[in-house]
């Protein structure tokens, strides 16, 4: 069954994209697979393993859930400082 | 909020002044700039970009983690988001404890953790006209070659 999500972008990402977020409509079980699902998709340069991933504001693993109305970020590499 | 992130300049002694207490005989401050080279590429500005929901609160996690690590009686933290031209102040930690030792150490735990764990990203202005995202580089993605990438400021 098909959830829909948000998805916002920062930095790298945001400027591959093109968009600061966007609504996904995902058969993705996990967050892991919604990112490889749309770094193929829009043809995002960082793997998965350079990145964290935050679900509802908060940090989440690449192998938490995704459910329906869920906000994702994937974090590129920080740095601030 | 003891982390704040602001697209103003950050007043350092605002700052240090709301730290003043009389149990504080210490009170330590790191300022972090606007650097104009990196990685051997003169840098003409940056810019710093937050995701602000996320990065208030692991800011304020990381200056809870230094109270109660280092017992210092107040620690907070201003970051910079938008354009910032060369020498400005990107970063401002201050932390005042009751002995120097503990202040010191609790002002170097915050800066560290803040660039290792704060979802703030900086994207470098080049003299020569190119433009990256710090530490985002890839082989097969955008100019500047392996990881890592250059560094700036704090």
């Amino acid at each position: 069954m098909k959830k829909n999500v948000r998805v916002r972008y920062f930095a790298i990402l945001r400027e591959q994209r093109g968009l600061d977020e966007e609504r996904v409509a995902t058969e993705a079980a996990t967050a892991g697979e919604l990112y490889e699902e749309l770094r193929k998709r829009h043809r995002f340069t960082l793997p998965a393993d350079r990145l964290r991933v935050a679900i509802n504001d908060d940090f989440g693993s690449w192998a938490t859930a995704v459910r329906d109305g869920d906000a994702l970020v994937f974090l590129p590499p920080v740095a601030g400082g | 909020m003891d982390f704040k992130l602001t697209d103003k300049p950050i007043d350092g002694a605002a700052l240090m002044a709301g730290l003043r207490d009389t149990r504080a005989g210490a009170c330590v401050a790191f300022e972090g700039r606007v650097r104009g080279e990196s990685g051997g590429r003169a840098v003409t500005a940056l810019d710093y970009e937050a995701y602000a929901p996320l990065a208030e609160k692991e800011g304020e996690r990381i200056l809870s983690e230094a109270r109660e690590k280092f017992g210092v009686t107040g620690a907070v933290c201003a970051h910079r988001t938008g354009s910032l031209a060369l020498g400005e102040t990107a970063v401002w930690v201050a932390v005042a404890a009751g002995h120097r030792d503990a202040a010191f150490k609790a002002c170097r735990y915050i800066i560290d953790e803040t660039k290792a764990r704060v979802p703030i990203w900086k994207r470098e202005h080049y003299a020569d006209g190119a433009t990256e995202w710090v530490s985002c580089a890839t082989r097969a993605g955008t100019a500047g070659g392996g990881a890592g990438g250059g560094k700036n400021a704090g």
